[in-house]
């Protein structure tokens, strides 16, 4: 199903809650809705479902507008936070629950659930109640509930939050992969960024009510638009004297510029590593982390703290040594714009303005 | 120390309710079977028995009807808005706080032969006051808030996640309410519906003022053991009470059955 919200706001009270959003996403496509807890996300979610009234704006699925229409005659099917099971019905029940709504018959229920039982690898718990079953197939048994009626459009809101971090992960591209099959429009909400990352086709920045930024993974990390969506997706240290690092001298040109930086901009070694010495910078390491895949190290640059990576396969750096760091590009901001600027010494003489 | 506490808990336990209640026993059976079968047998004494038994009756269902709808509104309904809740919520309490008797003097006021509506009711040959009705009516005040107090918790601890989860699959405020809100609430209106029958069989303060205690009309089973004292008659006394109170005492067994249950 196509949807077109334009102009979307909530107010509980005084409180603006969701200000004047405005997307499209086409059929089919999984949309991950990102930002940090409070933002909106999940108002936005219940205001698709019809489960919360919009102050304005308009809400339009395949062409029909549905502000005013209750959620049961929206076509879309609802995976709460913390699933919200019917919790003295069985698993079987809580799945053919929107089938006998719609009164079919026995029979046809009856295949329909056992094909989600199936689909959803809940086999052999069909006669257990909610309170028997882990996070993981509660969570299953809701997907399960949502998409027995076959809704045109599917909500999840923070579906894997209350999973522990294990299962979560094979979770995810189960239901990545299971989206994909049915070609159902989806919108799922998260605050974690990996997971919108992994899973979503595209990305809903929300931050404070507003939607910051819409665009695929890549789009979002390589050309974020605004400071937020920059220093919420990856990793970043923000520098407030950029003008201070080597090939960045310009950057003072617009007063109060800030500069973003993310650890994958920046490239330390020891002196004899680097092609261009030219461009690089005098360090002194600082601290070193262990982080599983990588050195994370904390460099010191005059009065500059930097952090980046460093592979394992390189010889291993200490605390105290003295390297060189180069920076190859810098995510620029100031009140009102924002901008990526590459080394001046590396190459490029010319900011690249987006 | 623990152990002292414990054998108080014991006396007092004794004291106000096992030793009243033998009392009650010895008393009834002063003269054998014979004489309790007898005092509960005399006409107006049956008469007084159906007569609570009655009020009990529609009390219960009236008061589970209303009763269960208002937790409901109190629980859900947001466009009722947050100040009327509180105030209607606050106002459930009030039979809580008020006498029994002076309920009862407010019904006798508010629909009493001299009153307007009274009079208007009267001239339509509908009696209120000294009449089953202004019975039924001050019951109901004494016993309103006990299913509204059981069953708007249950509702509120519920939430309203499940019932938005039958939405979206489809279902209707009906369906949903039989189907997803019912079997939760079902243990908390069982318990409240004891309570009522429980409460209701014993009032007698508020009965007392607007019933008039007119022997073979409006007379129940309270005002009779009432009269009964009065009138030194301390058998038949005793064998009414013995019948309350062995309906309390099974009211009481179910009440521990029904609490148990509720949690599931
Ligand atoms: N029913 C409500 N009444 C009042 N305030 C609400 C209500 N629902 C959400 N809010 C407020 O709106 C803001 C956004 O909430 P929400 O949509 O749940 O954000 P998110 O899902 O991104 O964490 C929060 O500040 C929250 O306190
Ligand atoms: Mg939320």
């Amino acid at each position: 199903m196509h949807i077109e919200v334009t102009g979307l706001n909530k107010h509980y009270g005084d409180f603006h809650a969701v200000r004047d959003i405005s997307f499209g996403i086409a059929k089919g496509r999984l949309i991950g809705l990102l930002g940090p807890s409070g933002g909106g996300k999940t108002s936005i979610l219940r205001m698709l479902a019809g489960l919360e009234t919009p102050s304005s704006g308009e809400i339009v699925f395949h062409g029909r507008k549905v502000v005013g229409l209750p959620p049961q005659e929206r076509g879309i099917g609802f995976v709460f936070q913390n699933y919200a099971l019917f919790k003295h019905m069985t698993v079987y029940d809580n799945i053919a629950f929107g089938l006998k709504v719609m009164k079919q018959s026995k029979a046809l229920i009856r295949e329909r659930v056992l094909s989600l039982v199936a689909l959803t690898g809940l086999a052999g718990f069909e006669h257990r109640y909610p309170h028997q079953l882990s996070g993981g197939q509660r969570q299953r048994v809701a997907f399960a509930r949502a998409l027995a009626p076959e809704p045109q459009l599917l909500l999840l809101d923070e579906p894997f939050a209350a999973i522990d971090a294990k299962i979560r992960q094979e979770l995810r591209s189960w239901l990545k992969e299971t989206i994909a099959r049915l070609g159902i429009t989806s919108i799922f909400v998260t605050h974690d960024q990996d997971e919108a990352i992994e899973v979503a086709d595209e990305i809903m920045i929300i931050n404070k009510g507003r939607l910051e930024q819409k665009g695929t993974p890549w789009d979002i990390y390589k050309h974020p638009q605004t400071p937020f969506v920059a220093s919420f997706v990856g990793e970043s240290t923000i520098v407030e004297q950029v003008a201070r690092l080597k090939g960045f001298e310009s950057a003072d040109a617009r007063i109060g510029t800030r500069a973003l930086i993310r650890p994958e901009y920046i490239e330390i070694g020891k002196p004899g590593e680097f092609r261009l010495a030219s461009a690089t910078e005098p360090a002194v390491v600082k601290q070193l982390h262990f982080r599983g895949s990588a050195w994370m190290v904390e460099a010191q640059v005059g009065e500059l703290t930097l952090i980046t990576y460093r592979s394992l396969e390189k010889e291993t750096l200490h605390p105290g040594e003295e390297v060189r760091v180069l920076v190859h590009r810098a995510y620029l901001f100031n009140e009102g714009e924002s901008w990526i600027m590459e080394n001046g010494l590396k190459e490029d003489p010319m900011p690249v303005h987006i | 120390m623990r152990r002292l506490w414990i054998g108080l808990t014991y006396a007092v336990f004794g004291l106000l309710i096992v030793i009243p209640l033998a009392r009650i026993a010895v008393g009834a059976w002063a003269e054998g079977w014979g004489g309790l079968s007898a005092a509960i047998l005399r006409p107006h004494a049956l008469h007084a028995l159906g007569m609570t038994g009655l009020i009990v009756l529609i009390v219960t269902v009236l008061n589970t009807l209303f009763g269960v709808m208002l937790a409901i509104y109190l629980a859900r309904a947001s466009w009722l808005g947050d100040r009327l809740r509180r105030l209607v919520n606050s106002l459930v309490d009030l039979p809580f706080a008020v006498s029994p008797v002076i309920g009862g003097l407010m019904i006798v006021l508010l629909l009493g032969p001299q009153s307007v509506l009274g009079a208007f009711f009267g001239s339509l040959g509908i009696e209120i006051v000294y009449a089953l009705p202004a019975m039924v009516l001050a019951t109901l005040f004494i016993t309103f808030p006990l299913m509204v107090r059981e069953v708007l918790p249950v509702l509120q601890e519920l939430g309203t996640q499940q019932e938005e989860a039958a939405s979206t699959l489809g279902a209707y405020s009906w369906y949903t309410f039989w189907q997803v809100t019912w079997p939760s609430i079902r243990w908390g209106v069982i318990y409240g519906v004891v309570l009522t029958v429980a409460r209701s069989m014993g009032e007698f303060g508020a009965v007392l003022i607007v019933s008039g205690n007119i022997m073979n009309k409006t007379q129940t089973a309270t005002t009779l053991v009432y009269q009964d004292v009065e009138n030194f008659n301390l058998l038949a006394a005793n064998a009414v009470a013995l019948v309350l109170a062995a309906v309390s005492i099974a009211l009481l067994l179910l009440m521990e059955w029904a609490k148990t249950r509720r949690g599931h």
